[in-house]
């Protein structure tokens, strides 16, 4: 672990000690702002992330990642979609595998498709936001980008018909 | 916060009924990654604090609140077209912002650019699909993530 990382943090904690014990009033609504934010995710994340790690001993990713190339149509993107959802970390993480699907012969649709997926609904990042924002805002928010990422696939799809599209190692 | 202590705490017991090992090393995993997100979460928090101070509620709710129409809307795309907050630290962000008066549909359209379009991982995405593909998408999840933002806000 990076101490380096703590260093602002501690500035601000040490900022809000002195701030209380010389009755800075600026100071201490700070302190009384921050101690309300973070006495509520200091009981929420521990929870959420043995939730997760969980996920991530118990999913067979592997088991998935073998039906993907052989299958074309709505059960390729019905796969990369579950795939994708069953993903963490940030987009650009989503991009190296991209090249691997594109490798093992997947559509450029579904490629887009999974990029669309990673980006919005896996399921480490779903508990997240039904956490923090509730079950309705996330449901509808999954339901709305459903189909609007699958008509991204589909679009991107017809603008590079007959252009010579390869997803590249970098 | 009751559902997710059964949900985690159910979820672990019937882990450790199938399999032990599994479950410690998904326990420790998990607490592995909190540890990891705990020094950014702070730092999160405390600047959040900083700027919830200087920036008064009247004021937030003005620009970012309902009624903020397309202007809010339009601050939301931009942070989250040009940001690069991992999940983990922007639903934190948004519970605190919603708890501070930023409208749900605002925060939908900042959490849905913030997820499809990444401006700032461009010239990354261009090695894998070249630029002017990556540009496409971009464009395109932009729109996207704007409509969605806007069906949200119906329903929010």
């Amino acid at each position: 672990m990076n101490l380096r990382q703590f260093i602002f943090p501690a500035f601000f904690l040490i900022f809000i000690g002195l701030s209380w014990l010389y009755e800075f009033a600026a100071g201490i609504q700070i302190g009384v702002n921050f101690w309300m934010f973070f006495s509520e995710m200091i009981l929420f994340l521990p929870l959420m992330f043995i939730l997760i790690g969980l996920f991530d001993v118990w999913v067979p990713r592997e088991r998935i990642e073998k039906h993907i190339s052989a299958e074309a149509g709505w059960k390729g993107t019905g796969l990369v979609i579950l795939l994708a959802m069953l993903q963490a970390g940030p987009l650009y993480g989503a991009f190296p595998f991209a090249y691997l699907l594109w490798k093992k012969g997947c559509s450029i649709r579904n490629i887009f498709i999974y990029l669309g997926a990673y980006s919005t609904i896996k399921i480490p990042m779903l508990t997240f936001e039904i956490g923090f924002l509730g079950l309705k805002f996330s449901l509808l928010r999954t339901l709305i980008s459903l189909p609007l990422f699958i008509a991204i696939g589909y679009l991107m799809e017809g603008y590079l018909a007959g252009k010579k599209f390869e997803v590249k190692q970098p | 916060m009751v559902v997710l202590s059964m949900l985690t705490v159910a979820s672990v017991l019937v882990s450790f009924f199938f399999n032990r090992q599994k479950t410690w090393v998904g326990i420790k995993r998990g607490l592995g990654m909190f540890i990891k997100l705990l020094p950014i979460l702070l730092l999160m928090l405390a600047l959040v604090s900083l700027v919830l101070f200087f920036i008064p509620n009247e004021m937030l709710v003005r620009y970012l609140g309902e009624g903020s129409g397309i202007a809010g809307w339009s601050l939301a795309a931009f942070f989250g077209s040009v940001s690069l907050i991992p999940g983990f630290i922007a639903f934190p962000l948004s519970n605190v912002l919603v708890k501070s008066g930023v409208a749900y549909s605002t925060i939908a359209v900042f959490i849905t650019t913030l997820m499809m379009v990444g401006i700032i991982t461009l010239p990354l995405e261009a090695r894998f699909f070249g630029l002017k593909t990556s540009v496409v998408r971009n464009l395109l999840s932009m729109a996207a993530a704007l409509l969605a933002g806007l069906l949200m806000s119906f329903f929010l």
